[in-house]
C-alpha cells in the first residue's frame, strides 16, 4: 500500500503539519473555537490583530452579510499585547499548534513596540503584520496601500523581531507584484493575502448605510476569484512563501491558491459558516493528492498549468479581441 | 470549557403557529441535553451558497432528546427556512451562551416577553422554583405567542398589544408598570425580560427606579455566536465598573440590567 502524502509545509521558521491555517479575526484567539474544533490539527493558529494598547473597535453595526458573504468593520477590537499575552497565551501553549500573531499600529513606532513586545513570549511562532485593514482610519490600509509607507513599516518591524514575519497585503492596489516584492526585499519571511476588499452596504429603507462605519471589507466566497488571481501574480513575483485566502470554504478553494503558488492557505469566514470547516479542507487536500498521484502537498504549489502562449511570452502577447464598443472585450 | 457542541440535527416537526410565526422542532440530543435557560443555538441556513452565517434562535423548549425554535419569517435567513420539513437535516452549534440565572424558591419572578422574545423565557418558566406572573406584550394578538404553555406551568398570564387587539391596550412595560405600583408590594420580585431593545431599556429603567435586579436577554446580529468574531458587541461594565465591548454571543446573551451601559448613556460621557 502507497504511503500517505505528505502535508507538510514550512513558512519561515514555522513547521506547519499541514498547509490550513485560520484567518485572522475569524477564529478568535483560540479558545472560541476549541469545543468544536480540534487545534492541534490545525498547520497554525493566525489569532485576532493585536495592538500595543487595549483597542475598542467600532461601534455597531459591525457586520452585515451579503450575497455570498460578509461586509465587516469591526475596527480592531482588542485587549492589547498585555491582555492577549495574560489572557489567552496559557491557554494557546498547551496545543501543539505554531501561534502566529496579527499586528497592528497607528504608527510605524507602534508596529515595531507591538513586534517587540512579543519577542521574549513564549510559544509565539510568528507575526503577521496587518497593513491592510480597511476598517480604522488611522493605521491599517494606509501602510498597505502606499509603497513607501509599506517599505518603512515593515523594515522597522523586521529589525524588532526575530519572528517568522508575514506582512498581510492588501487587494485595493494596482499591482499586487510591487507589494510582495517590497516584503520580499524589507526581509519578510513570507506574505499572506488577500485582505478583506473595502465594501459598502445602504439600507433602502432608512437610506443610510448599514455599517456604524460606513464601510467595511467584504469576505467570503464573493472575493475567493479574485483572490486566486492576485496569489497567482504575487507568488510569481516572490521567492518567499504565499499564504493564500480569501472565500475558501472547501478544500476545492483551498487547492485552487496552492495551484496558483500558495504554500498554505488560510480559511477564514467559512468558521462562522461550519467551524468543522478546517477538518475537511485538510482530509480533502490529503484525498486530492492521493487522487491524483501526489506524494507530497509541495508538488501541486504553483503547479497550475497554463496555456502555451503564456509560456511563449507572456499575456501580453496574446491577441486582444476588440468588440468595437466603449470597456473591455 | 462549555457545553458547546456541533451537531447534526434532525427536523422532527416545523408547523404554523400564528401570524406567520412558526415552530420547528429538531432532534439533537446532545444540545437538549446541555441546554439551560436562556441559550441559543446558532443553526446554519439551508441554501449556503449565498447565505454565509448561522442564525441564532433561543432554544424554546426541551424534550426529552429535542429541541424546539420559534421564529418568523422577517429577511433571507427566515425565509430560506420556509421550506424546512420532517426528516431534513440541519447543522446546530449549541447550546450557547450564558443564560438567565434560575432564583430560589424566595423569589417572586416576573417574566416580560415581547413577541418571539417569549421563546427565551419557556425554559426558566419551567425550572423556576417559584411560580410568577409573566407580562407578554406584541403589537397585534398575532404576535402573542403560546402564554397557554405558561399558564400549563402555573405561571399567571398578563396580556397588552399595541393595538389592544387582545389584552390591555398599550405597551406591555406600561402594564408591567401599572402592576408594580399597584399589586407588588411586599413581593421579593426579580425580573427576567427578553424581547425588542425598547423594551428592554423599559425594564431596566423600571428595576433600576425600584431597586429590582433584571435580567435581560440582549438580540443582536451575530456573526460567529461563539464569542470569535465580535460582531455583536454592546458596551458592558465588568466587575470594578469599567466598561468594555461585551459580546452578547458569549458574555451574554442575557445580563443584568445595570451591566449595560445603554446607547444614550455613552453620548453623555466624557
Amino acid at each position: 500500500m502507497k504511503s500517505r502524502p505528505k502535508l507538510e509545509v514550512a513558512i519561515g521558521n514555522i513547521r506547519m503539519k499541514n498547509p490550513v491555517t485560520v484567518a485572522s479575526g475569524t477564529f478568535g484567539y483560540g479558545p472560541e473555537y476549541a469545543d468544536v474544533v480540534d487545534l492541534n490539527r490545525l498547520g497554525a493558529i493566525v489569532v485576532k490583530g493585536i495592538s500595543l494598547e487595549p483597542w475598542e473597535g467600532n461601534q455597531t453595526p459591525r457586520m452585515v452579510e451579503v450575497a455570498g458573504g460578509l461586509v465587516n468593520a469591526i475596527g480592531l477590537q482588542n485587549p492589547g499585547v498585555g491582555g492577549f499575552v495574560k489572557e489567552y497565551m496559557p491557554f494557546l501553549r498547551k496545543y501543539d499548534v505554531p501561534v502566529i500573531v496579527n499586528i497592528w499600529g497607528r504608527t510605524i513606532e507602534e508596529y515595531a513596540d507591538v513586534a517587540a513586545g512579543f519577542e521574549d513570549v513564549d510559544g509565539i511562532a510568528g507575526l503577521e503584520l496587518n497593513i491592510s485593514c480597511p476598517n480604522i482610519k488611522a493605521g491599517g490600509i494606509a501602510f498597505g496601500t502606499d509603497a513607501g509607507m509599506a517599505k518603512r513599516v515593515i523594515t522597522a518591524v523586521r529589525k524588532a523581531t526575530s519572528l517568522t514575519l508575514i506582512p498581510k497585503l492588501s487587494p485595493n492596489v494596482p499591482d499586487i507584484s510591487v507589494f510582495a516584492r517590497i516584503a520580499e526585499d524589507c526581509g519578510a519571511d513570507a506574505v499572506s493575502l488577500i485582505n478583506s476588499m473595502p465594501a459598502m452596504v445602504i439600507d433602502t429603507e432608512t437610506r443610510r448605510p448599514v455599517l456604524a462605519n460606513l464601510t467595511g471589507g467584504l469576505t467570503g466566497p464573493a472575493i475567493h476569484s479574485v483572490a486566486v488571481k492576485l496569489v497567482w501574480q504575487a507568488a510569481k513575483a516572490v521567492k518567499i512563501p504565499v499564504i493564500g485566502m480569501g472565500g475558501i470554504t472547501s478544500a476545492r478553494e483551498a487547492i485552487e491558491f496552492i495551484l496558483a503558488g500558495a504554500t498554505a492557505v488560510a480559511v477564514g469566514t467559512a468558521n462562522f459558516t461550519d467551524p468543522g470547516v478546517t477538518m475537511s479542507v485538510i482530509e480533502g487536500i490529503e484525498a486530492y493528492l492521493v487522487r491524483h498521484g501526489f506524494s507530497s502537498v509541495k508538488d501541486i504549489i504553483g503547479a497550475v498549468e497554463l496555456p502555451p502562449v503564456d509560456r511563449a511570452g507572456g499575456a501580453s502577447k496574446v491577441k486582444v479581441r476588440r468588440t468595437g464598443r466603449k470597456g473591455c472585450s | 470549557m462549555s457545553d458547546m457542541r456541533l451537531e447534526n440535527a434532525t427536523v422532527v416537526k416545523h408547523e404554523p403557529v400564528r401570524g406567520g410565526y412558526r415552530l420547528l422542532v429538531l432532534k439533537c440530543r446532545a444540545i437538549a441535553d446541555a441546554t439551560k435557560p436562556g441559550q441559543f443555538v446558532h443553526m446554519r441556513i439551508p441554501s449556503q451558497e449565498v447565505l454565509v452565517l448561522r442564525r441564532p434562535f433561543s432554544i424554546f423548549k426541551v424534550h426529552e432528546d429535542t429541541i424546539s425554535v420559534l421564529y418568523k419569517k422577517v429577511g433571507r435567513g427566515t425565509a430560506a427556512m420556509d421550506a424546512l420539513k420532517a426528516g431534513d437535516n440541519i447543522s446546530l452549534l449549541g447550546p450557547l451562551g450564558k443564560g438567565f440565572p434560575v432564583g430560589g424558591p424566595e423569589l417572586f419572578p416576573i417574566l416580560v416577553a415581547g413577541g418571539y422574545g417569549i421563546a427565551a423565557l419557556y425554559l426558566l418558566a419551567k425550572q423556576f422554583p417559584a411560580r410568577g406572573i409573566i407580562f407578554v406584550g406584541g403589537k397585534t394578538a398575532d404576535d402573542i405567542l403560546c402564554t397557554e404553555d405558561f399558564t400549563a406551568l402555573g405561571w399567571s398570564v398578563r396580556v397588552a398589544t399595541e393595538d389592544g387587539s387582545i389584552g390591555e391596550r398599550g405597551l406591555v412595560t406600561e402594564l408591567l408598570t401599572r402592576w408594580m405600583d399597584k399589586e407588588s408590594a411586599g413581593a421579593s420580585i426579580e425580573l427576567y425580560a427578553c424581547g425588542p431593545d425598547g423594551m428592554l431599556r423599559a425594564v431596566s429603567n423600571l428595576a433600576r427606579g425600584c431597586g429590582l435586579r433584571a435580567w435581560l436577554s440582549m438580540d443582536k446580529h451575530m456573526g460567529c455566536g461563539v464569542g470569535a468574531c465580535l460582531a455583536c458587541v454592546c458596551r458592558i461594565r465588568y466587575d470594578g465598573g469599567q466598561v468594555r465591548m461585551g459580546r452578547v454571543c458569549k458574555d451574554g446573551p442575557v445580563f443584568e440590567c445595570r451591566q449595560i451601559a445603554w446607547d444614550n448613556e455613552i453620548t453623555t460621557k466624557t
